[in-house]
């Protein structure tokens, strides 16, 4: 494989990536028979026109969340697709910590136990797998999908049965007391006397830059971080270094988790503020975009959170301003970021070394 | 006793029903595994398949030009996946992750382009689609005891996919057992250096195995659309591609097991709605949700060893690099 210079590689492929899977959908769109500048321009206001903001960032904090848990796992090489799995059950952490605990403790310190709730749920489902593939040697790639399936199963049963709210045909719980839920960033603006437009973006964005920063730590200054990425350059080294390749295995899987779980945070205990079915919806998979787009580093992983959000609020607008072009575009546009910057990543590097004339590197 | 024959009849012709689109692409998934190739997009190959045979069903009103649509879509489909797998070497689940999502997003975008119609095609009429069909006698034979409801009931009055599907398992075996680049092709996904050095090309043999691939996919997307369905819904695949997936695991890579794993999970999937409002013994209401994501939980369990153990072709996911 060329290598190239870690300026190319951070800063220059993923926007030709980037670009070339625009450039696939802007096709897409002029087959359809619309404008491709249009209908970019439209998802470029619908994203960032000053009403809109607020949701941008929150899609984002739900990318920040599994785009970090994919690319914690990815340090490693391994593939966590179960984010959808574990985020869903990072959510139920969230509902019997609030069900159970509302009526008994203050309500700051159940949405404490909740946030750890999402993060241990979240961690558990993980573990499972990672165990797995650790000491048994299945692959976690497919057990992970397995691992979405049983979760949906087990929401589909626990919130038409057991967890339902009283009274009511819909498979959801009841909703949470106001005490314990996330606060609404435009509420807590108001608070400091700045007035801001009403929207989902709640306390969750902070914790998704703190985690940002957490993971940034965690890998590349800290022991464990350092073996996961022994383990991601070779298994065979890091174990004759003496790294303890199946714990720390089963340990990145369960960080990951954790931070997929987190997503629930944003999404149950921040905007729904109560258990439903599927509320991952897809975000998971989006996580795999974003950490393919930003290179697995924390702060590719922001920017890419971001440009995501931006893509998921913008093509909403798309529904009110086309009749042929709907939001689907967007999975188009997440579909092409994969392919583009994941799958094909090196199809274009050879082309871009010789451009460059790094003769050493065109060699290599 | 005749009562309950019929019943059991009626739950395996459900089985059969449910379990063709699982078979045609586990047999996908089982070339494409076996030549090195692994193959998670074959959940987005049915949608594609099951979309584009509705569309040009709708359009030309033919089923057949449907039929054919679904093939063509799938197999470019499987075509990206080798583009990026084969030719560029990338890492095949990544490749796997993002054809699923491309065809998740492109079956809404062009269905509404073409249709107006939230996504979905118009509902397609009986001369559109694969109507079941009555085999010879069927009527006729209908009141022999037990093997005549047996054959009237269960062996005839499918649709051609449905038949298609089973053909497909003996297809598979003897394409790869019984011949000569059936056995090249397993070689290429257990060991691709001896194909190499035999003077035969891996990536070729790759390619032929996702294009094999590519067409049972499209098989089964018209099943779905145009003669299970009588049109296209969106995420109408609704994870069998993964189902199928769990199967070809669960019958460790090999067309009988894989077929019996199919069998297998289509019936729990029969089975589950009936359970719906009955009270099963020590449980109490039946958890008919958990029912119905059991195959699941069997493959977790036979893949983590603690009953047989599957082991996957040896170069699967390995992406081949030709030494010069």
């Amino acid at each position: 494989m060329t290598a190239l210079p870690r300026w190319l590689d951070i800063g220059v492929l993923p926007v030709v990536n980037l670009a070339l899977a625009l450039l696939a959908a802007a096709v897409v769109v002029a087959l359809v028979g619309e404008d491709p500048l249009e209908v970019f321009g439209v998802l470029l206001q619908g994203a960032f026109a000053s009403g809109s903001l607020g949701y941008t960032l929150y899609y984002a904090t739900n990318f920040v969340f599994t785009g970090l848990a994919a690319a914690l796992a990815f340090q490693a090489r391994l593939f966590n697709i179960g984010a959808e799995g574990q985020a869903t059950l990072g959510g139920l952490g969230i509902a019997l910590a609030c069900l159970s605990l509302e009526t008994v403790l203050p309500g700051w310190l159940v949405a404490l136990v909740a946030i750890g709730g999402a993060a241990l749920f979240g961690a558990a489902w993980a573990v499972v797998p990672g165990w797995l593939q650790a000491y048994r040697g299945s692959h976690i790639v497919i057990t992970t999908i397995m691992f979405n399936f049983l979760a949906s199963g087990l929401m589909v049963w626990l919130l038409s049965g057991p967890m339902m709210r009283p009274g009511q045909g819909s498979p959801q719980t009841r909703l949470f007391d106001e005490a314990v839920r996330l606060p609404a960033i435009h509420d807590l603006v108001r608070g400091l006397g700045f007035e801001a437009a009403r929207s989902p973006l709640n306390l969750s964005f902070l914790f998704a830059l703190l985690a940002c920063a957490a993971v940034w730590v965690l890998i590349w200054r800290t022991k464990f971080g350092y073996a996961l990425r022994a383990i991601g350059h070779s298994e065979e080294a890091a174990r004759y270094a003496g790294i303890p390749v199946r714990r720390a295995v089963v340990a990145a899987m369960a960080l990951s988790g954790a931070l997929a779980g987190c997503m629930a945070l944003n999404e149950v205990l921040g905007v729904q503020h109560k258990l439903v079915l599927n509320f991952s919806a897809g975000y998971g998979f989006t996580g795999i975009a974003v950490a393919l787009m930003g290179r697995n580093h924390p702060l590719g992983i922001l920017g890419a959170g971001l440009l995501f959000g931006a893509l998921f609020q913008g093509g909403a607008e798309l529904n009110f301003e086309f009749e042929t072009i709907t939001h689907e575009l967007a999975l188009v546009i997440q579909g092409l970021v994969i392919l583009f910057s994941g799958a094909l990543a090196y199809m274009f590097t050879p082309w871009l070394a010789r451009r460059l004339f790094l003769r050493s590197a065109a060699h290599g | 006793m005749a009562e309950l024959w019929i019943d059991m009849l009626a739950v395996l012709d459900g089985t059969a029903r449910l379990a063709a689109p699982l078979i045609l692409c586990a047999m996908a998934g089982l070339v494409s595994e076996r030549s090195g190739i692994v193959d998670i997009g074959l959940e987005g190959k049915l949608l594609t398949g099951a979309f584009a045979a509705a569309a040009v069903a709708t359009l030309t009103g033919s089923p057949w030009a449907g039929l054919a649509a679904a093939l063509a879509a799938s197999v470019m489909l499987a075509l990206v996946h080798g583009f990026a797998c084969i030719t560029h070497r990338g890492e095949q689940i990544v490749s796997g992750v993002a054809v699923n999502i491309l065809a998740l997003g492109m079956t809404v975008v062009v269905a509404n382009a073409l249709f107006r119609h939230g996504g979905h095609t118009p509902p397609l009429g009986a001369e559109e689609r694969f109507s079941p069909l009555s085999l010879p006698l069927a009527e006729t034979l209908r009141d022999v005891p037990v093997v005549g409801p047996l054959y009237a009931e269960l062996v005839s009055g499918h649709n051609l996919l449905v038949y298609a599907a089973f053909l497909s398992v003996a297809l598979v075996w003897w394409l790869v057992w019984r011949t000569r680049f059936g056995l090249r092709l397993r070689a290429a996904g257990e060991l691709p250096e001896a194909v190499d050095s035999a003077g035969v090309s891996v990536s070729a043999l790759r390619y032929r195995g996702i294009l094999i691939a590519g067409l049972l996919c499209g098989l089964a997307g018209a099943y779905l659309s145009i003669a299970h369905g009588a049109g296209f819904v969106r995420e109408m695949s609704a994870g069998k591609g993964f189902l199928a997936l769990a199967a070809l695991i669960f019958g460790r890579w090999r067309p009988l097991p894989v077929l019996f794993a199919c069998l297998l999970f289509g019936l729990l999937d029969t089975v589950a709605p009936r359970l719906q409002g009955m009270d099963l013994p020590l449980i109490g209401p039946a958890p008919v949700a958990l029912v119905s994501v059991l195959p699941y939980a069997m493959t977790v369990v036979l893949l983590a060893g603690f009953f047989g153990r599957a082991v996957p072709p040896r170069a699967l996911g390995r992406p081949f690099a030709k030494e010069h």
